[in-house]
């Protein structure tokens, strides 16, 4: 078993998007998501993936490293796409056989959903993940929601859990790989027998890595306490976050992006149902 | 010189499990550290020296006695969280494990953490947090991600952590103990200089007799009481005592004793190699 | 107990091959290991010890070259890896962190357990590893996270020992132990090894530990072997230890010290008993020739 994570990583790196405000960045995110399910035809589809490849361009983050960590997710794409195959009735009928009808519709239909999540993914992988450090994205939101703090909604605690699960993800990672190894030395099989068997097999994992994870949360509670952490309250940054002009620029170039889908939309065409 | 740290007939047990007497953790203990010296508190584990680590970071309250820190009773009925808030900003406490003290996912964030919740102005942060780093090292780390970095590397962080949030003394509790020599001989150069250099307080528990003899006075603990208390030399030239209580010596001091032992008129307290060679080849040069 | 040898055959191990981030941990080692006797592995950190002990039963799978247990090549049939684990046993850093069941009995046996032992054979191995491991009786029904933290160590050797393996790997058995709590694994180790007439592997940081307990050193650097020879051999050549990085015990300085003030004890000193000695020879002598003197 290898425990490799691709998604989520930050790729190092100064180019335009790097250097955005994480406020503006997730922003720009979400009207991306907006724009791409506003695209209902394949002139639509064009101009998002002509979009989709300026951002990978500008962002100067190799493709062959957004292609990688699409892998485990291509069975999810795939599955999503055969259904609409066969579920999707149109009126140009290809192939009848028994009870499967399969329309042209149905193939355009399954082929723009998976663009369209691959857009999704490329689109938030590349405002958010790769171009901006897990710690400006959690501030980022924490100053996006601070408006809700005033509703007494624990933005703060929601967003110091989130820096500490991730300041913790690659520990615990390389932790599980240790007992798992300690635990094969003593012959310990993983890999065969029954599925009972299999679930059974895991104990000597997860016993030891929750004890652990027990007894890190407990030291680093001790360790935050003894460097005066007392929750939100009082609380300065080191790094305040300032907008820019080319923040407010990119967020409104992908507005732009999206009056020119839904004009496009107006075409005609192969329309895609939802 | 005043005493940066008191204690006063300090008393500890945790509670004990079914059918057992509690344990003993600390038994009146008396102890002053002054203010800019490097006291090293050394015993095997279990002799109580962690109990009295979280006494002092105030994360444990102790059954009777008191621990006073910075001329203040911290033991106090009337004491508040705003004073143990306070305390918190003199003394510092650097932990074993050097994963579960480090809460950002990059360096320098890590290091402006203590900062940031004193509600320091961002300009004051960065200035303290640059100056931390270039302090322990690791200016050129700043950017990278603390998982990647070795186990020295990480305490080095941690240290300055400390040092940002300008404190006067800091508390190693066993924190070179999970290290390899290399990153141990990083911690105690950092350790060393802070000292000397920035005259900052410290208190190293550790059970490294050979970190313990770079300190000013040594205080040796077992079963929850301080038995020895001295200079290096002085606490090393008693062999005997400390073997008893599972600690050791330095080679040389063992060697000289071995020599003593056999009726060679040798002195106990030499920790370099070459002073041991020249006291042995002046010993038997006399003979 | 039937004795079983390790060959490693121009073995190279590369973390992340072909990615651009590749690291050679090991380069090119031969190796042979066996025999009734304890051996140390030394070097600092990065100089591949850790990478190569965990070749040695099949965690890691080597880049190029072959493993090479009782003249058959380890993974020649993939399927049968487990086999190899149960031969040779290895003890990782820190392995107090495995444990996991409700006893330390049930955690002993865990191992045995998967190699299929019988249940009057687990009791027994059970109770001889706890002995090895000086894990008193009354210990073994607890549960190990009520154990102290040199008790938790020693339990998790003991769930090794149990495996009765023909070889026995330790990382840094005594990391993080204070000096009691070092000699008291160490010395339960060697005397194992010697009870059992098995071959022991410890790797180990610290010299002094490896001139008291091991009969054989192997010193290396970066991913290639350096020394290999007795802890006489490998300690008289200390001005090289010291070129690579290493910590030389304090005696061998103090000998290095007195042979420059005319008082040449040799240079194979590695323990304080043995300089002692050697100084108590020179001793003698002047002794007698001050004596001579005087007539």
């Amino acid at each position: 078993m290898n425990l490799d994570i691709t998604i989520g990583q930050y790729c190092e790196g100064n180019s335009v998007l790097h250097r955005m405000d994480p406020r503006a960045k997730i922003v720009a995110a979400i009207l991306y998501i907006v724009v791409i399910f506003l695209a209902k035809n394949l002139f639509g589809f064009v101009l998002l993936c002509a979009s989709a490849a300026l951002l990978i361009a500008v962002s100067g983050i190799p493709a062959r490293i957004i292609l990688k960590s699409m892998k485990p997710l291509m069975f999810i794409i795939l599955f999503t796409a055969v259904i609409n195959i066969f579920w999707m009735q149109g009126e140009t009928l290809l192939v009848h056989f028994w009870i499967i009808n399969i329309y042209a519709e149905g193939i355009f239909n399954a082929l723009m959903i998976a663009l369209r999540i691959i857009l999704l993914l490329i689109g938030t992988s590349i405002f958010m993940t790769y171009t901006t450090t897990t710690i400006a994205l959690t501030d980022g939101l924490e100053q996006l929601l601070a408006p809700f703090a005033k509703l007494k909604l624990p933005v703060h605690e929601f967003s110091m859990m989130m820096t500490i699960a991730l300041r913790f993800i690659p520990t615990l990672v390389e932790e599980t790989q240790k007992i798992m190894n300690a635990q094969k030395a003593r012959g310990a099989d993983f890999s065969t027998g029954s599925l009972m068997q299999r679930a059974k097999a895991l104990v000597p994992i997860l016993v030891p890595l929750f004890i652990s994870a027990f007894r890190r949360a407990d030291e680093l509670a001790t360790a935050m306490e003894c460097r005066c952490y007392t929750g939100g309250e009082g609380r300065t940054r080191m790094n305040v976050l300032h907008a820019r002009v080319s923040d407010f620029i990119v967020c409104l170039l992908v507005i732009a992006l999206g009056a020119a889908v839904v004009l496009l939309n107006q075409l005609g065409g192969f329309s895609l149902s939802w | 010189m005043s005493a940066i740290i008191k204690i006063e007939n300090l008393s500890f047990a945790y509670p004990a499990e079914e059918g057992q007497q509690p344990h003993k953790a600390l038994d009146n203990v008396n102890l002053e550290i002054e203010e800019g010296s490097f006291v090293a508190i050394l015993g095997h584990n279990g002799s109580g020296k962690s109990t009295l680590a979280k006494m002092l970071s105030l994360v444990l309250m102790p059954d009777s006695g008191s621990v006073w820190l910075d001329g203040k009773n911290m033991s106090a009925e009337d004491i508040t969280e705003e004073d143990i808030l306070q305390a918190r900003r003199e003394v510092g406490m650097v932990f074993q494990n050097p994963d579960n003290q480090i809460v950002a996912t990059v360096v320098e964030e890590d290091v402006a953490f203590g900062p940031e919740n004193l509600g320091l102005p961002s300009e004051e942060i960065r200035r303290r947090v640059d100056e931390a780093l270039a302090m322990v090292g690791m200016t050129k780390y700043a950017r990278h991600a603390p998982h990647k970095l070795s186990g020295g590397q990480k305490q080095r962080i941690a240290i300055a952590g400390i040092i940002a949030m300008r404190r006067r003394c800091i508390i190693f509790d066993e924190s070179t103990a999970m290290l390899d020599p290399v990153g141990r001989k990083e911690v105690m150069a950092t350790i060393e200089r802070l000292n000397r250099e920035e005259g900052i307080t410290v208190l190293h528990i550790t059970h490294y007799m050979s970190e313990a003899v770079r300190a000013d006075r040594v205080v040796v603990m077992d079963q929850g009481s301080i038995i020895m208390d001295g200079t290096p030399k002085e606490v090393f030239s008693q062999p005997e005592k400390l073997w008893e209580v599972r600690l050791d010596v330095p080679q040389t001091t063992e060697l000289l004793y071995h020599m003593k032992k056999n009726g060679l008129d040798v002195r106990l307290d030499i920790f370099d190699p070459d002073e041991c060679a020249a006291e042995i080849a002046s010993a038997l040069a006399s003979l | 107990m039937k004795m079983s040898q390790v060959e490693l055959k121009n073995v190279s191990f590369v973390y992340g091959a072909g990615e651009p981030y590749e690291i050679r941990a090991l380069d090119n080692i031969n190796l042979t290991l066996g025999g009734p006797l304890m051996t140390g592995f030394m070097g600092h950190t990065g100089s591949g010890k850790s990478t190569l002990v965990q070749l040695l039963n099949g965690i890691l799978k080597p880049t190029s070259g072959q493993v090479i247990l009782d003249g058959k090549d380890i993974w020649e049939d993939p399927k049968k890896i487990r086999e190899v684990r149960c031969k040779v046993g290895l003890v990782m850093q820190y392995p107090e962190y495995q444990l996991f069941d409700e006893t330390v009995r049930a955690d002993i046996a865990f191992g045995p357990k998967n190699m299929g032992m019988s249940r009057e054979e687990i009791d027994r191995t059970v109770m001889e590893a706890a002995r090895f491991a000086g894990l008193d009786e009354s210990l073994l029904d607890k549960s190990p996270f009520d154990l102290s933290g040199g008790q938790k160590r020693r339990a998790a050797l003991a769930g090794v020992i149990a495996m009765r393996p023909e070889l026995l790997v330790l990382d840094e058995p005594a990391a993080g132990l204070d000096p009691g709590g070092r000699r008291e694994i160490l010395g339960r180790i060697r005397d194992y090894q010697r009870e059992s007439g098995t071959s022991v592997v410890i790797v180990s940081h610290s010299m002094e530990d490896m001139a008291l307990y091991c009969d054989r050193v192997i010193v290396m650097a970066h991913g290639q072997l350096k020394m290999d020879g007795s802890c006489a051999e490998v300690f008289s050549r200390y001005d090289e230890l010291v070129e690579l990085g290493l910590d030389v015990p304090q005696i061998t300085y103090v000998a290095a010290a007195l042979k420059a003030q005319g008082i040449d004890i040799g240079r194979d000193i590695y323990t304080v008993k043995y300089a002692a000695s050697c100084v108590m020879e020179k001793m003698k002598k002047y002794n007698m020739s001050a004596g001579g003197e005087k007539k």
